[in-house]
């Protein structure tokens, strides 16, 4: 009878003040600093604007939120999750368990919305749809199929297209809602998760390219290449998704311009050039507005006079570091 | 010309969009206790936006480190910052609090790494800027 035991390797605890990689505090610091949970937005100020949306709208509306909550669903519980067993850090795995829990704070956060503006019914009638939609489950299928594929480095990138690209089919629509002066607490909400995904999709890209870089050019090339087929094979789904989608409210042109914009920075958050040339990516003014107040003020100093230049006043920042 | 000072943190996409501008530059030390490099030429700062979108934490701390000195701060003519749109109003605040503390010209804001149109506008907005103020 052999009495000694197989050795086993030593669990280690987590020690956050011994890093390997200065990335994982700072992204841990970002992401906790930015916690929030849906009580703390006023969505029920928003009633009387939903009331005066059209029933198309509506419906519309809560498709949209619900496809959004399928892809944190599956970002919850299955993306994040697969990527923490890939984790080259310990700290690593932890910021990817905060990934996780604020997904689940987004899907929880649609629901929300739901209870606070919508009736059951239509609310049922959207899950269904959901269920149903062809496009809308293929694009799900597409990336649990990576996640599932057991490769480390196409989970990041299906993880990175899902954070930085495949939301904003959806995005857009609280953002179109809001520039028309509607729905604007939920916008608010949006806003918030649109932040956190910019994190993410920062993140999970930047473990992507500390990996790749350990490789051969050739093996490089190959996953540069999966990338981008990757990348169009979602974009072609996608494309249909929004027409399926927008064409009645006869947006969908509009959309794709925030598509095209989006799988780009999706690209560029994996380390890659931008795919879609600049006029494919000019996003309606009034949506980038709403999304970011002050992206579209003239900033460019190099192609004005130069004149407009005005001093403001000065901004706070961390007063010990700025001793002048 | 002038010269080019720039930060870029290990994810080196500052570092990338610098590359493809062709003009060199000098590189802040990426660890905040490193001794902040003292230049001699008038130059562009080339900084990313850090923190969740508020002003606090915005300017990378070896920036800030760098601008504390007093030789550097007056040789900075302009800045240009990444962002990200995703944070709203805090898109490329990093430039905002430099131009402001310093009182000098936000020149030009992009995203992440920078589009090949960005790197185009920001090499030919360059010759021009130091053709106009030297």
């Amino acid at each position: 009878m052999n009495m000694h035991a197989k050795p086993i390797s030593r669990v280690r605890a987590i020690n956050w003040n011994r890093i390997q990689d200065d990335k994982d505090l700072e992204v841990w610091n970002r992401l906790t600093s930015n916690f929030w949970l849906p009580e703390k937005v006023p969505l029920s100020n928003d009633i009387p604007s939903w009331a005066t949306l059209k029933p198309e709208e509506q419906q519309l509306t809560i498709r949209v939120f619900t496809g959004l909550t399928l892809l944190d669903t599956i970002q919850n519980g299955v993306g994040a999750v697969r990527l923490m067993a890939d984790a080259q850090t310990p700290h690593e795995e932890a910021v990817l368990s905060n990934i996780s829990f604020m997904e689940a704070v987004h899907a929880r956060s649609y629901s929300s919305i739901f209870s606070t503006l919508c009736l059951t019914p239509d609310v049922d009638d959207a899950y269904r749809w959901s269920e149903e939609n062809e496009f809308l489950q293929r694009k799900a299928q597409l990336i649990l199929a990576q996640y599932e594929s057991g490769d480390p480095l196409k989970k990041k990138v299906a993880s990175t297209f899902l954070e930085s690209f495949l939301f904003y089919s959806g995005f857009y629509l609280p953002m179109y809602w809001s520039s028309r002066a509607k729905l604007t607490n939920t916008a608010d909400l949006i806003r918030l998760i649109i932040k956190d995904e910019a994190v993410h999709g920062y993140y999970i890209g930047y473990k992507f390219q500390r990996e790749i870089e350990r490789l051969s050019d050739t093996r490089k090339q190959e996953i540069k290449d999966f990338a981008f087929d990757f990348l169009l094979e979602l974009y072609d789904n996608e494309a249909r998704y929004t027409e399926e989608l927008y064409d009645g409210v006869g947006l969908t042109e509009d959309v794709k311009k925030f598509l095209h914009y989006n799988a780009n920075k999706a690209l560029m958050n994996l380390g890659y050039e931008a795919l879609f040339p600049p006029e494919a990516c000019k996003v309606n003014a009034a949506i980038l507005s709403a999304l970011s107040p002050n992206a579209d003020e003239n900033h460019d100093f190099f192609s004005g006079s130069g004149s407009s230049y005005v001093i403001g006043k000065a901004i706070a920042t961390e007063d010990e570091d700025w001793n002048f | 010309m002038g010269g080019l000072v720039y930060y870029s943190s290990t994810s080196e996409n500052t570092h990338r969009f610098v590359e493809k501008l062709g003009v060199g530059g000098v590189r802040l030390p990426v660890d905040a206790a490193s001794e902040p490099p003292v230049v001699d030429e008038p130059f562009v700062l080339v900084l990313p936006t850090y923190g969740g979108g508020g002003g606090q934490g915005a300017v990378p701390k070896p920036v800030i480190r760098f601008l504390n000195i007093a030789h550097n701060r007056d040789l900075i003519r302009g800045v240009i910052a990444s962002g990200n749109t995703n944070f709203g109003t805090g898109y490329c605040i990093a430039g905002d609090i430099v131009s402001q503390k310093c009182a000098v010209p936000l020149l030009y804001r992009f995203e992440l790494l920078g589009t090949d149109e960005d790197v185009a506008n920001v090499r030919q907005g360059l010759e021009r800027f130091w053709t106009r103020s030297h």
